[in-house]
């Protein structure tokens, strides 16, 4: 069953067409991979999805919600988390409290709680830290939950952005280049983590990705885009064989070649 | 002219290039000249004299530093040259005003300030002495840094101790005077020939400036060690004491504070009055600023609502001779000071809709605007009948509890009061700060569209922070509208709201401390060192100037909450991983 789904999304930026008629079914449970080269509108397509763009037609679907038109914080609390292609942890705050703001929208306490501290807001703060210290051990990160976000180190720095998503408690989970700028073992150690939000909390996961091994080793699915249009669909084995993508990925003449 | 890089010789030339124009600005200025007048220290420095030593000492211990890898005699050397490169400048200076007559230009030139420069000392011995002097204060400069990290820092709490009660020593001398308690004790006659130079202006005596030089850097010595073992001593204790500990300080010092009027005197208590509806003012735009991150330079237009709505609503001047303002429902101050806050209140939301989508600059501007906007209506015609335009409002209520109030006298009234603002203030800042609502605010300073991206709200984060601010802004005006006993619509200007962002600035974005030392700082001292009123702007300026470029976090930059170890660890006590065994979390450097 699909968890989200795009029907004919269109966005323009004046007279270029980032992102043109895309249909996009993201199945339950799922590892999707939306990849192409660079400029071909897979972060426009991530950002229509998280409301930060309003798309000029089409229409996204996320279990029944209709999300074009609605503000990030309201898809937010439909249930959709996402990261950034370049980091963007708030840096002047400690990793704990960038997962604690994550966690904003499963809190109810208001600014007059906050000022009397009743026994309730309490109650919700102390919850609210120990569920931050929870997915900080969750990502890796115990013992550095009091250092800044800017002062980590940067593989560190994209398990935090991850652990602030979680802490939204998202059904789907959008993961922009999580391994971009990454060594061997850290993409390795990082594909093993996507793997295990999707198997141990049941998140679907909906991953932009560069690196060919990523995206070939844990996708069910991969999509691919060019020029703002979806040129192929499947498993990442037919993928890997099918001649557009390939001439989108290296041109024309090579593609022949290789035929 | 062999130029190799970074020569001692060349740092030295260049520092002390600085330097001199730094020092003949000032003497131009008459800031030496009007600032002799007063003593430090009774017949040995000057306030003026003191301007000279501090350049060059200041910018001898940067030679100094430069040339860290040098050998000691060639930092002195260098320092020294630094020092004599400034007096050149002041000789070139005096020479230049003998010949020509510089008044036309600069009124300050006048021979007084050559004679003083000098040191009264004739033509050409003089001169000499003024290298050898630059000399001196540049050796004095690279001593500094040449001391141990151990010993630099109580050296210069001594001086700076010498030098600030010096400065206050007449108000000092006053207060003790004045006071009914202390001015009948044999006791303190003594300790004020002891310390105070007799005279006015003269500053401490030899002895008592020795003194307190080894008192302040004898305690500055030890602090370190002092605290280091209060804090294990504290640790030691059942967490049950600790706790009965820390009330009995913060008793103490609650107490402290009740009481300080009767200590400072009429005076001091004005001023602390000053300084305490500063306070106000700055913790609210520290809200809007330091937390949210919004840029507010109309902040004053907060404050005059809050001052005309208290004015408006309890003036007994309503209707007449002179038939300016034509309404006032006649509250009494408490009755009005609730609606002042909601009036701030609102403006604060009002402004906060159509901003809410901009930021940095652009919200700056339009907030300009606002503040500008709200000084010309309170000026308008239009609304004449209720602000009286240019003539403002007079005799605003006072706040009266019966008997209670009775016995105090009025600044010592609007002390208790605003020392009560002040705390529930303090208190409300920090309870937001410090919940859900406050990590909000610090989100959408750091990034806005990804905190949004969070679940963030933006409208209800920004409008609460404008509110609250202004809230804030609208009590401080309130009382001052009371206090003062008047409103007129130049006292909100411009200038104030920037006086009260230089406040949060200087004392740290977001930290409720420092905007307290930042109001103590920017408005308590000037207020308080009439010597510096005519260059109070200038100080002002070239303080934030130099703050920016060597402390841009403030003078005490708010400081991070410990949360994740000192709780997670103290149940099953496993030690925090080390930083490499995190998987993944060491970058690739």
């Amino acid at each position: 069953m699909a968890i989200l789904s795009s029907r004919k999304v269109i966005k323009r930026f004046g007279g270029l067409v980032a992102v043109s008629d895309f249909d996009l079914e993201v199945q339950e449970r799922s590892i999707h991979s939306v990849i192409g080269p660079n400029g071909a509108g897979k972060t426009t397509f991530f950002n229509c999805v998280t409301g930060f763009y309003r798309p000029e037609g089409g229409e996204i679907v996320l279990d029944g919600h209709m999300l074009v038109g609605l503000r990030p914080d309201r898809i937010t609390r439909l249930g959709i988390s996402r990261t950034y292609q370049n980091i963007r942890l708030f840096s002047n705050m400690t990793a704990l409290e960038n997962i604690q703001v994550g966690e904003d929208p499963h809190l109810r306490s208001g600014i007059v709680g906050a000022i009397f501290r009743t026994p309730r807001v309490r109650q919700e703060e102390q919850e609210t830290l120990d569920e931050a210290r929870r997915l900080l051990r969750f990502v890796g990160l115990a013992g550095l939950g009091d250092l800044m976000a800017k002062n980590l180190p940067y593989g560190s720095q994209r398990r935090l952005e991850i652990g602030r998503a979680l802490a939204g408690k998202p059904k789907l989970l959008l993961l922009d280049e999580p391994t971009a700028g990454m060594n061997t073992q850290e993409t390795a150690e990082m594909t093993a983590f996507i793997r295990r939000l999707r198997d141990e909390l049941g998140i679907t996961i909906l991953l932009i990705e560069h690196d060919m091994r990523v995206v070939m080793g844990i996708s069910e699915t991969v999509t691919v885009l060019d020029y703002g249009e979806k040129i192929a669909e499947g498993p990442p084995s037919e993928i890997q064989k099918n001649p557009r993508v390939i001439e989108a990925y290296l041109g024309r003449g090579s593609a022949a070649q290789m035929n | 002219m062999t130029t190799k890089q970074a020569s001692p010789w060349g740092t030295a030339l260049r520092q002390g290039i600085t330097a001199g124009a730094i020092a003949v600005l000032l003497a131009l200025m008459g800031m030496v000249e009007t600032f002799n007048e007063k003593d430090i220290i009774e017949g040995v420095l000057s306030l003026g004299l003191l301007l000279v030593v501090a350049i060059l000492v200041v910018f001898g211990s940067v030679t100094a530093g430069a040339q860290a890898d040098a050998r000691v005699a060639v930092r002195l050397a260098a320092s020294a040259l630094t020092g004599a490169t400034t007096e050149l400048f002041l000789i070139g200076l005096v020479i230049l005003g003998q010949q020509v007559n510089l008044r036309p230009i600069f009124p300050n030139a006048s021979p007084q300030l050559w004679e003083l420069l000098q040191f009264g000392l004739t033509q050409p011995q003089s001169y000499f002495a003024m290298l050898g002097f630059g000399a001196i204060g540049g050796l004095l400069g690279a001593g500094l840094t040449l001391l141990s990290r151990r010993f630099r820092g109580p050296v210069i709490v001594g001086v700076i101790a010498v030098v600030m009660i010096g400065l206050l020593e007449d108000l000092i001398g006053i207060t003790i005077a004045s006071n009914p308690i202390f001015a009948t004790s044999p006791l303190v006659e003594t300790f004020n020939e002891f310390f105070l130079a007799q005279g006015i202006e003269s500053g401490l005596s030899k002895r008592g400036a020795v003194v307190v030089f080894l008192v302040a850097s004898v305690l500055a010595y030890s602090w370190p060690l002092l605290r280091s073992r209060a804090r294990s001593r504290t640790q030691a204790m059942p967490p049950r004491r600790r706790h009965g500990l820390a009330l009995a300080i913060y008793g103490v010092f609650v107490a402290v504070l009740l009481l300080l009027p009767n200590v400072l005197g009429p005076y001091l208590t004005d001023v602390s009055n000053s300084v305490m509806i500063f306070t106000l003012m700055a913790l609210g735009l520290n809200i809007v600023v330091g937390f949210a991150g919004l840029l507010d330079l109309g902040y004053v237009a907060f404050f005059a609502i809050g001052a005309y709505s208290m004015g408006i609503l309890t003036t007994t001047a309503v209707g007449d001779s002179s038939g300016q303002i034509v309404w006032g429902p006649g509250f009494s101050f408490w009755g009005a000071l609730p609606f002042a806050v909601f009036f701030s209140l609102m403006a604060g939301v009002l402004l906060g809709i159509p901003v809410l989508r901009m930021r940095g600059d652009y919200l700056a501007i339009v907030t300009l605007g606002f503040g500008e906007i709200v000084r010309i209506l309170a000026l308008s015609d239009a609304l004449k009948p209720f602000t009286g335009g240019s003539q403002g409002i007079v005799e605003p209520g006072l706040p009266t509890l019966g008997q209670v109030t009775a016995s105090l006298n009025s600044q010592e009234l609007y002390y208790y009061l605003l020392l009560a603002c002040v705390g529930l203030v303090i208190f409300i800042a920090i309870r937001l700060r410090d919940s859900r609502q406050g990590r909000s605010w610090m989100a959408v300073r750091e990034d806005e569209d990804v905190a949004q991206a969070m679940g963030v709200q933006l409208v209800s984060a920004k409008l609460l922070a404008f509110a609250s601010g202004a809230a804030m802004a609208g009590l401080a005006g309130a009382v001052f509208a009371s206090k003062v006993g008047s409103i007129y619509p130049h006292s909100f200007d411009l200038l104030k709201s920037i006086n009260v962002l230089a406040i949060v600035i200087v004392g740290g974005m977001g930290s409720i401390p420092g905007v307290i030392l930042g109001s103590l700082a920017l408005f308590g001292l000037p207020e308080l060192l009439r010597e510096f009123s005519e260059y109070r702007y200038f100080v002002f300026g070239a303080v934030l100037v130099a703050m920016m470029l060597t402390r841009p976090e403030g003078l005490l930059p708010s400081a991070k909450r410990k949360q994740e170890l000192h709780e997670t660890l103290a149940p099953d006590g496993e030690p925090p991983p080390e930083i490499v065994a995190a998987p993944g979390g060491a970058g690739s450097a």
